[in-house]
C-alpha cells in the first residue's frame, strides 16, 4: 500500500529544505571552486598567456561550463532526488530549450548571413 | 487651462482627440452596440444587485472551478469579436473585384485582420484551452484546488486585461496593422508609428504574464497534488496533455515575452535591434519569435488532444488503446515542436541545409500524431459507439485534422512552401488544423464536461444543429482558399485584379456565413439549456459514464471536490471503483482546510492595464504610478499570512447529505 | 508518508478509494518546485538575450567594439561582488536553519550591501560608456549588451527589494515556516542571478575581449 500511494501525495516529507542539505562545508568549498573557476579565465584573457585566442575562448568557456555545474551543485543545492527528481528533470529540460534555442539561432542567423549579398558588394553595385 | 498645450501633453501624452475614430461608421456603430450591450449589462447587474455577490463569488475567487469557468466565458466572449472580424474579411474579399474597393479601407482592413489573428489565438483558443484546464486537472487527479489558488485568480485577471487592452484599441485610437506577429522593420516606430504595435506588444505582455503564471501553476498541481496511488502512468490522458501544454507554455512564453520586450526597446528606447541599420537584423525578430510560436500551436493541440482521448474512450465504452504510446507521443511532441520553427520561414534565405533540417523535423514530428489517430480509431475500433455529442465533434476533427495534417507535411517540403510561403494555401491550412483541431476539441470539451460543471447537459438538438453547421460551414470556408492558395493567391489582400477568382471567395463567404450560424446556435443551445435545465439535469455526477476521476464527485462539485481524497488503483480510476464495488463514504467527514477569496488579484491586472495604457499612450506619470503601485500592493499582499480557512465538518455533512438525498432521487424512477 | 486506513473497510479484502483519515497538507509544499519553474523559464528569458546578443553582438556599425569599452579589472571586481553576495547569503541561510534570527538579519544586509555595490559598479560602467558615445542606440552590438547585461541588472535590483521586503518581514514575524519558505526561495533566485553572471562574463566580457 505504502509503496503505492507514496508516488501521489509528496508534500509532508520535503517540507523544510527542498534542495537537499546545506552545509557549511558546503558553501565554503563552493565559494573556494568559483573563486578559482572565476580567476582562471579572468587571468587567462587578461594576460593572454595561452597565445592562441581560440584556445583561450575554449578554455574560458570549459571554465564557465564547470563554475555553472558547481553553482547548481553547491549553492543551489541540485540533486536528483529532491521534489522527487522533478527539479532535476525541469533543469534537464530547460538547458535542452536553451541549447536549441541558441544554437539554433546562431546556426540559422549564421547561415542567413552567410547567403545574403556581402555588404561591400552592395556598395559596389550602387 | 485647456488650452495650454504642454499641459494636456503631459496629462494625455500623445492621446488626442484625434485618435477617437469618430469619422469611421463602421467603428462608431460597433461602439454604440457594445455600449448599448455593456450599458445592458451593467444596468441588469445593478438593479439584480448582483455586484457583491458578483465580487465576493467570482471575481475574488480562488476555486479553480469558478476560474475555469470565467476563463471559458472570456473565451466566448472574445470569440464573438474575433468572429466579427472573420466576417469582415470574408465579406470585403467576396466583394472587392472589377474595380470595387469594397467596404473596408486598408488601414482598418489591416488592422481587422491583425486583430482577428491576435483575439483568435491569445484572447479565444488561449483562455478557453486554460479554461477547460484549469476545471478538469484538478478533478481529475483527485485534488481540492490547484497548487497556488492566489495565482490562478491573479493569472485570469492578467489575460483579461490583456483581453481589455485589445478591445480597447478598437475605440481609443487602433491596433496593429501589421499582421499577427507584428514583423519588424513594418512593426518598428519608422513604419508603424501609431499607437497599434504599441497595444498589440502591451496587451500580450499582460496576458503573458497570466499565462506564464498559470502554466508553472498547472505543473506544480499535477506533479505535486495527484491522489495518492496516482503514478504518472495512471494520470487520465488529459491530464498528461495538460502537463505536455503547461512544460510548453513555461518553456515557450518567456521567448515571446524576450522578443517583445525588445521590439518595445527599438520601439521606445530606439535600439537596434530589428533595424535596417546599425548593425540590426529584422529576421531575428521572426526567428525568435517563431520559436515561441510553433511550441504555441501545440499548447494549443495538445488539451484538445486528451479531450478527444477521454471522449473516444467514455463513448467507445473501452479503455483507451495505446495509454503508454499515447502518452510518449505526447511527450515527443513536445520535444520535438521546439525542433521545427524555421519551417515558418523557410524563404527567409537560410540555405539547403538549414531548410532540410526543418523540413525533416517538422516530417517527422507527423508521426507521433498519426500513432494518436491511430490509437483513437482502435479506441472506436469494436466499442459500443454512442453518438453524442462530444463524440460526433470528435469524429468530425479526425477527419477534418487529417485533411489538415497532411496539407501540413506537404507545406513542410522547402521547395513546395517556397511557392505556398504566405499564401491562401497556407491559410486554409493552419485554420484546418485549428479549427478542425483546437476548435472542434474544445467544443468536444464544453459539451463533454458542461454537465460536470453546472449539473445539467447540454441540450442535444442546438447542439448537433450547431456541430453540423461548424463542420459544413469550415469545409464551404476554407477548401475554396486551398484551390487559391495553389493558384497563387497570398494572403490579407484586400482587393483583387482577376474577377475568375470571385468565385471561390464567395463560396468561402458563405462558409463564413455558416460558421456564423454554427455559433448562433451554440449560444441558443445554451440559453436552451439553461431554460430546459430541469430536464436536462444530472443528479448522479457522471451523466456519460465515463472512467476518470472527475465524474466521482458530484455535478457541480462542491467547492472542496472531494469530501475524503480518492485513492487510484488504475489508469481509469473512476471506472475501477464503480466496478469493483466502491461505496460513497456517509460518515466521518472532517473539516477542510480551503484557501480564502482575495480581491488582490483584481487589483494587481487593473494597475497592469492602468501601466500598460499609460505605456502605449506615452502617458508617463501614469505608467510611473501604476508601476509603483504595482510593486506597493504586490508587496503588500505578501504581509498576509492568513490565506486559508476551514470549512466546518458541518458543512461538508450539509453537502454530502444533500448529494445523498439526490442520488437517492435519482435512483428512484 | 502512509494512510490511515479505516480497519473495518480494510478487513473486507476491499479495494480502499478513498483516504478517511487526511491530514492537512503542510502549506506551501509546492512552493520550492514552482518558483524553481518559474527560474527556469527566467532562464529562457536570458537565453535569448544571450543568443541575440551571440548573433547581433559583433555588428559594431562602425561603432566602439568591446575592446574599446571594457574594463576587465572593473567586471572582476563586480564579479566578485556578487560571489562574496552568494556566501553571505549562504551564511544567511546557515543561520535560519540554526533559528538565529539577527546573525541571520545581519547576513542579509550584507548580502544586500554586496548586491547595492554590484549594481552601483554596473550603473557607473554604463554611465562611463554612455558618456563615451556607446549608448544603447550606437549599434546592434550596444543594444544587445545593454538589453542584457541591464536585464540581469534589472533582477540584481528586484532582488534588492525583495531582499529588503523579507528581513521587514522576518523582523516582523520572526523566522516563521513562511519566512523560511520565502528566504529560500529568495536564495534560489540569488544564486540563479549569480549562474546568470558567469554566462554573462564569460560570453560578453572576457570572450569580446578576445575578439
Amino acid at each position: 500500500m505504502s509503496a503505492e500511494t507514496h508516488s501521489g501525495h509528496v508534500a509532508h516529507d520535503d517540507h523544510g529544505m527542498a534542495h537537499g542539505e546545506i552545509t557549511l562545508s558546503g558553501y565554503l568549498t563552493g565559494f573556494f571552486l568559483s573563486v578559482v573557476l572565476t580567476a582562471v579565465p579572468f587571468y587567462l584573457v587578461m594576460s593572454g598567456v595561452l597565445g592562441d585566442k581560440q584556445v583561450t575562448a575554449l578554455v574560458v568557456m570549459a571554465f564557465a561550463a564547470v563554475q555553472i555545474v558547481v553553482h547548481m551543485i553547491y549553492f543551489l543545492h541540485m540533486n536528483t532526488t529532491s521534489e522527487g527528481g522533478w527539479t532535476m528533470m525541469a533543469l534537464i529540460f530547460t538547458v535542452v530549450m536553451v541549447v536549441i534555442a541558441m544554437t539554433g539561432s546562431l546556426w540559422v542567423m549564421h547561415h542567413l548571413n552567410i547567403n545574403m549579398m556581402p555588404t561591400h558588394e552592395m556598395g559596389r553595385m550602387q | 487651462m485647456f488650452n495650454n498645450p504642454d499641459l494636456l501633453k503631459f496629462i494625455f501624452g500623445r492621446l488626442t482627440l484625434d485618435s477617437l475614430p469618430l469619422h469611421e461608421p463602421i467603428i462608431l456603430g460597433t461602439f454604440a452596440v457594445v455600449a448599448m450591450g455593456g450599458v445592458a449589462v451593467f444596468g441588469a447587474i445593478t438593479y439584480f444587485r448582483l455586484w457583491s455577490y458578483l465580487w465576493r463569488e467570482w471575481f475574488t475567487t480562488v476555486d479553480h472551478k469558478r476560474i475555469g469557468i470565467m476563463y471559458m466565458i472570456l473565451g466566448i466572449v472574445m470569440l464573438l469579436r474575433g468572429f466579427a472580424d472573420a466576417l469582415m474579411m470574408r465579406m470585403q474579399q467576396a466583394i472587392a473585384f472589377n474595380g470595387s474597393e469594397g467596404f473596408l479601407p486598408a488601414h482598418h482592413y489591416d488592422q481587422v485582420f491583425t486583430a482577428h489573428g491576435v483575439i483568435m489565438i491569445f484572447f479565444v483558443a488561449m483562455p478557453l484551452v486554460t479554461g477547460l484546464m484549469n476545471y478538469v486537472v484538478p478533478l481529475q487527479i483527485g485534488a481540492r484546488d490547484v497548487s497556488f489558488p492566489f495565482l490562478n485568480n491573479f493569472s485570469f485577471w492578467m489575460t483579461t486585461a490583456g483581453a481589455v487592452l485589445v478591445m480597447m484599441s478598437l475605440f481609443v485610437g487602433e491596433f496593429a496593422r501589421t499582421g499577427w506577429l507584428a514583423y519588424p522593420p513594418l512593426s518598428n516606430l519608422g513604419y508603424s508609428p501609431d499607437a497599434g504595435v504599441d497595444y498589440y506588444i502591451w496587451a500580450l505582455q499582460v496576458a503573458g504574464v497570466g499565462t506564464l503564471l498559470s502554466g508553472v501553476n498547472l505543473i506544480c498541481t499535477i506533479v505535486k497534488l495527484r491522489a495518492p496511488g496516482m503514478t504518472m502512468m495512471r494520470m487520465p490522458v488529459f491530464t498528461w496533455t495538460a502537463l505536455c501544454t503547461n512544460v510548453l507554455i513555461v518553456a515557450s512564453f518567456p521567448v515571446l515575452t524576450a522578443v517583445l520586450a525588445l521590439l518595445s526597446l527599438d520601439r521606445y528606447v530606439g535600439t537596434d535591434f530589428f533595424t535596417n541599420d546599425f548593425g540590426g537584423n529584422p529576421m531575428m525578430y521572426v526567428n525568435l519569435i517563431w520559436i515561441w510560436g510553433h511550441p504555441e500551436v501545440y499548447i494549443l493541440i495538445l488539451p484538445a488532444f486528451g479531450i478527444f482521448s477521454e471522449v473516444t474512450s467514455t463513448f467507445s465504452g473501452k479503455r483507451l488503446f495505446g495509454y503508454t504510446s499515447m502518452v510518449y507521443a505526447t511527450v515527443v511532441i513536445t520535444i520535438l515542436s521546439y525542433l521545427v520553427w524555421l519551417h515558418h520561414f523557410f524563404t527567409m534565405g537560410s540555405g539547403a541545409s538549414v531548410n532540410s533540417f526543418f523540413g525533416i523535423t517538422t516530417m517527422i514530428i507527423s508521426i507521433p500524431t498519426g500513432a494518436k489517430m491511430f490509437n483513437w480509431l482502435f479506441t472506436m475500433y469494436r466499442g459500443r459507439i454512442r453518438f453524442e455529442l462530444p463524440m460526433m465533434w470528435t469524429m468530425a476533427f479526425m477527419l477534418t485534422f487529417v485533411i489538415g495534417g497532411m496539407t501540413g507535411v506537404l507545406l513542410a517540403v522547402p521547395p513546395a512552401d517556397f511557392v505556398l510561403h504566405n499564401s491562401l494555401f497556407l491559410v486554409a491550412h493552419f485554420h484546418n488544423v485549428i479549427i478542425g483541431g483546437v476548435v472542434f476539441g474544445i467544443f468536444a470539451g464544453i459539451a463533454y464536461w458542461f454537465p460536470k460543471a453546472f449539473g445539467f447537459r447540454l441540450d442535444p438538438f442546438w447542439g448537433k444543429l450547431s456541430f453540423w453547421f461548424w463542420v459544413v460551414g469550415f469545409y464551404f470556408a476554407f477548401m475554396p482558399l486551398y484551390v487559391l492558395g495553389l493558384m497563387g493567391v497570398t494572403r490579407r489582400l484586400r482587393v483583387f485584379d482577376d474577377p475568375s477568382l470571385q468565385i471561390w471567395f464567395v463560396i468561402a463567404a458563405v462558409g463564413a456565413l455558416m460558421v456564423f450560424l454554427g455559433i448562433v446556435c451554440f449560444l441558443v443551445q445554451i440559453a436552451v439549456s439553461v431554460l430546459r435545465r430541469e430536464q436536462l439535469r444530472d443528479v448522479t455526477g457522471d451523466p456519460w459514464n465515463a472512467r476518470t476521476l472527475e465524474w466521482a464527485t458530484s455535478s457541480p462539485p462542491p467547492d472542496y471536490n472531494f469530501a475524503f481524497t480518492p485513492v487510484v488503483h488504475d489508469s481509469d480510476a473512476w471506472w475501477d471503483m464503480k466496478h469493483r464495488g466502491y461505496s460513497r463514504p456517509l460518515t466521518g467527514f472532517k473539516p477542510i482546510h480551503m484557501p480564502s477569496n482575495t480581491g488582490t488579484g483584481v487589483i494587481l491586472a487593473g494597475l497592469s492595464t492602468a501601466f500598460a495604457v499609460g505605456m502605449i499612450w506615452y502617458m508617463w506619470w501614469l505608467a510611473g504610478l501604476s508601476f509603483i503601485a504595482l510593486i506597493a500592493v504586490a508587496i503588500g499582499h505578501t504581509f498576509n499570512y492568513h490565506r486559508d480557512f476551514h470549512i466546518p465538518a458541518d458543512t461538508v455533512v450539509r453537502e454530502e447529505n444533500a448529494r445523498t438525498r439526490l442520488l437517492g432521487a435519482g435512483a428512484k424512477p | 508518508m502512509s494512510i490511515n486506513v479505516n480497519p473495518a473497510q480494510a478487513s473486507t479484502a476491499q479495494p480502499i478509494f478513498y483516504v478517511l483519515d487526511e491530514h492537512d497538507h503542510a502549506e506551501g509544499g509546492s512552493t520550492m518546485l514552482g518558483f524553481w519553474i518559474y527560474l527556469m523559464s527566467d532562464c529562457l528569458i536570458f537565453a535569448i538575450l544571450f543568443a541575440t546578443y551571440g548573433v547581433l553582438g559583433s555588428n559594431y556599425a562602425a561603432g566602439p567594439a568591446p575592446k574599446d569599452l571594457f574594463d576587465l579589472p572593473l567586471v572582476a571586481v563586480n564579479t566578485s561582488m556578487l560571489l562574496l553576495s552568494s556566501i553571505t547569503y549562504g551564511f544567511a541561510m546557515l543561520s535560519m536553519e540554526r533559528s538565529r534570527i539577527a546573525a541571520t538579519q545581519v547576513w542579509l544586509a550584507i548580502t544586500g550591501l554586496f548586491g547595492l555595490a554590484f549594481v552601483g559598479i554596473e550603473l557607473s560602467e554604463f554611465r562611463h560608456m554612455i558618456h563615451e558615445g556607446a549608448t544603447p542606440q550606437r549599434s546592434a552590438f550596444l543594444s544587445s549588451f545593454f538589453t542584457l547585461v541591464g536585464t540581469h541588472g534589472l533582477h540584481v535590483s528586484f532582488g534588492l527589494v525583495w531582499l529588503t521586503t523579507l528581513m521587514v518581514q522576518v523582523w516582523r514575524f520572526g523566522l516563521i515556516e513562511a519566512n523560511k519558505r520565502r528566504l529560500m526561495c529568495l536564495s534560489m533566485f540569488w544564486h540563479f542571478l549569480d549562474v546568470v553572471w558567469i554566462g554573462v562574463f564569460t560570453f560578453v566580457y572576457l570572450l569580446g575581449m578576445l575578439r
